[in-house]
């Protein structure tokens, strides 16, 4: 028999007030938990986003005259400028001072082309790097192998009538069609695909480039000074960071972070609440009782610290419980937040977090009452009932 | 010297509209081993006085000395200390907790004291089965008859072996014939040598006494001691 023998006991055998406590405490931990973790899984989907992304700087060639789209990215007047990006002057990229936060450096030529009677977008590349880059591409067959290799986008392959092994016949070259891209809802399914070499003399632009993107190693380098550093080495083209789409939802996410702050506050506050409330009432019910213990010979400490270890017992199964959830309300929501297929961890911090949060709240709010209690006149509490 | 000396003791409840004299310029000495009864009519200040005895209310003056300790001149938490280890109090309403077992309830007082659990428990069997209630060790309060609470509640008043045993009407709310195996109990407990101070208005349990107190208005109105016994005591 010890102070926690009687702490558990009255709460095993008060079962409706216990369940009432730890459901108070732990709606607010399981809510705290929730949004942590949600956003902290959203943020690393970003950041994977950015990886796969690839590109994060694009140089283009300077232009002022017709556009011309590529994945919604202006790439100035590709087909009329006749300053193109000089292809020679690439390997100074790998100069600049954060060259190690390069993860690809990937040039393609651009331009229209006629195969089988009708004008389609040709793109030559350097196969390596931009199927590094472009993670989310999955290709029917194989990738670009050899020189007269060639792959073609979902939509230009069915407008074409093009089938896997095909010959194709451009511009009085024969390519073999080895891959088709499935489906990527962007420009890339209109988009014939061979090396770069090759399409450079097809389109009579040896030596030249439309549009280079590179990939920077991480989520959070410094992009704007790679794009100031690269624009130092290669003058006469354009270098911008294209992170818009990602800072844009990094943004929403810092907001949705703080309205999730706000929120679990104000939840904290209300499980905070209905502890101080309970506890107050069992206090108070709990007075002739506590009156007992006084004549008994219990200091005002040992019953200070029997409601404090009450509540430190709440606390915890809260705190584990409450993460518990947390984590199952994740695990629902997140389909809900996210096409892509993120992995929750089981982050022990944030286990530890949300029990040490727990006692926090169930200490700051039992505090008072379990002083109350403590403050008891013994004869009064003994007359009372 | 007593063992429990009273000196000059006053309790006044101050309300707004007047102030009731509880306890008027009282001054009671009591011997080890005593067996002593408080009685008088209700409102005489029995309950005040064995709630000041017990070190739970403050005297407006005066002393209460126990075994030479100045009561009221400790701090609170000593005077929590002093009840555990002086006093037993065995109340009207038993007052036993209601979630414990009756094992647990008498070991109570020992919760808050460092020894080995095994002598905590072993402790409280033993006080138990002098009480005769061995068999209904792990029985909750609501389990059991009146008279099994009563000795409950006298079984943890005796665990931790004090010298001193406070009972305010214990046979309050027992019928007759409970009441009689109780006193019989408190009986054997004084012969083993237990000081023990009992309030009580019932005249039937007078023969038990050692000694009997009879309170009016906050004063002694009589005192057995000074005065031949009138019944021959009972066996
Ligand atoms: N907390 C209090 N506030 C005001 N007056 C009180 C308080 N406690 C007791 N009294 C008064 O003090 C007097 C003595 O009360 P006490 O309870 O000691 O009487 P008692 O002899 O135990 O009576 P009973 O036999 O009915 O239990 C009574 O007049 C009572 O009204
Ligand atoms: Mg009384």
């Amino acid at each position: 028999m010890r102070l926690e023998t009687i702490a558990i006991n009255n709460l095993r055998r008060r079962k409706s007030r216990l369940a009432f406590l730890i459901a108070g405490l732990l709606i607010g931990i399981a809510t705290v938990v929730t949004l942590i973790s949600l956003s902290t899984t959203l943020t690393e989907d970003i950041q994977i986003k950015m990886e796969n992304y690839g590109a994060n700087i694009l140089i283009t060639p300077q232009s002022d005259d017709l556009s011309l789209n590529y994945g919604g990215i202006n790439l100035g007047g590709v087909s009329l400028d006749p300053q193109e990006i000089r292809e020679a002057d690439l390997s100074k990229i790998s100069g600049i001072r954060n060259s190690r936060n390069i993860a690809a450096v990937a040039p393609k030529v651009l331009g229209a082309l006629e195969v089988r009677g009708q004008r389609v977008m040709m793109m030559g590349v350097d196969p390596e790097k931009e199927f590094q880059l472009k993670k989310w591409w999955k290709v029917n067959g194989l990738p670009l192998k050899n020189e007269y290799d060639l792959v073609a986008g979902a939509e230009v392959a069915a407008k074409l009538g093009l089938v896997l092994g095909d010959s194709v016949e451009i511009g009085g070259e024969t390519f073999t069609l080895t891959g088709i891209l499935a489906n990527t809802g962007s420009q890339d399914d209109q988009i014939l695909i061979a090396s770069l070499p090759v399409t450079q003399r097809l389109l009579g632009k040896e030596g030249t480039v439309s549009l280079v993107e590179v990939a920077a190693l991480c989520g959070d380098c410094p992009v704007s000074e790679m794009v100031t550093q690269i624009s130092e080495v290669l003058p006469g083209v354009n270098v911008s960071a294209i992170q818009q789409v990602v800072k844009t939802r990094m943004h929403a996410l810092d907001q949705f972070r703080n309205f999730s702050l706000a929120v679990a506050a104000v939840v904290l506050l209300i499980g905070a609440l209905v502890v101080f409330v309970t506890m107050m009432g069992s206090v108070n019910e709990r007075t002739r009782e506590i009156g007992i213990f006084r004549a008994l010979g219990f200091r005002r400490s040992h019953i200070m610290h029997l409601i404090l270890l009450e509540s430190t017992v709440v606390s915890i199964v809260a705190g584990i419980l409450g993460f518990l959830v947390g984590m199952g309300v994740t695990y629902l929501v997140l389909p809900l937040m996210t096409e892509n297929e993120v992995s929750m961890h089981w982050d022990p911090l944030l286990a530890g977090g949300a029990v040490l949060l727990a006692l926090l709240v169930g200490a700051s709010a039992s505090f008072y009452p379990a002083l109350k209690a403590s403050r008891l006149d013994p004869t009064e509490a003994l007359r009372a009932l | 010297m007593p063992f429990v000396h009273l000196k000059q003791l006053d309790k006044h409840y101050e309300s707004d509209a007047d102030c009731v004299i509880a306890l008027d310029k009282l001054e009671l000495a009591i011997e080890e081993g005593c067996f002593l009864g408080v009685m008088g009519p209700s409102g005489s200040g029995k309950s005040t006085l064995l709630s000041i005895l017990g070190g739970l209310c403050h005297p407006t003056s005066g002393k209460v000395l126990v075994d030479d300790i100045d009561l009221y001149g400790l701090n609170s938490e000593k005077r929590a200390d002093f009840r555990r280890e002086y006093l037993g109090f065995v109340f009207q309403s038993f007052n036993l907790i209601p979630y414990l077992t009756a094992l647990e309830n008498v070991m109570l007082p020992l919760a808050v004291k460092k020894m080995p659990g095994a002598e905590k428990k072993q402790r409280a069997v033993e006080v138990l089965g002098r009480v005769g209630l061995s068999h209904r060790i792990g029985h909750l309060p609501n389990q059991l008859s009146g008279g099994e609470q009563e000795r409950v509640a006298i079984a943890r008043a005796l665990v931790n072996e004090p010298p001193l045993i406070l009972a305010d009407e214990p046979t309050g709310s027992l019928d007759i014939a409970t009441s009689r195996e109780i006193m019989d109990l408190f009986k054997q407990l004084n012969q083993e040598g237990q000081t023990i101070i009992m309030v009580t208005h019932n005249d039937e349990i007078r023969p038990y006494f050692d000694r009997t107190v009879v309170l009016r208005d906050g004063a002694i109105d009589s005192d057995s001691a000074r005065t031949p016994k009138a019944v021959p005591q009972a066996g």
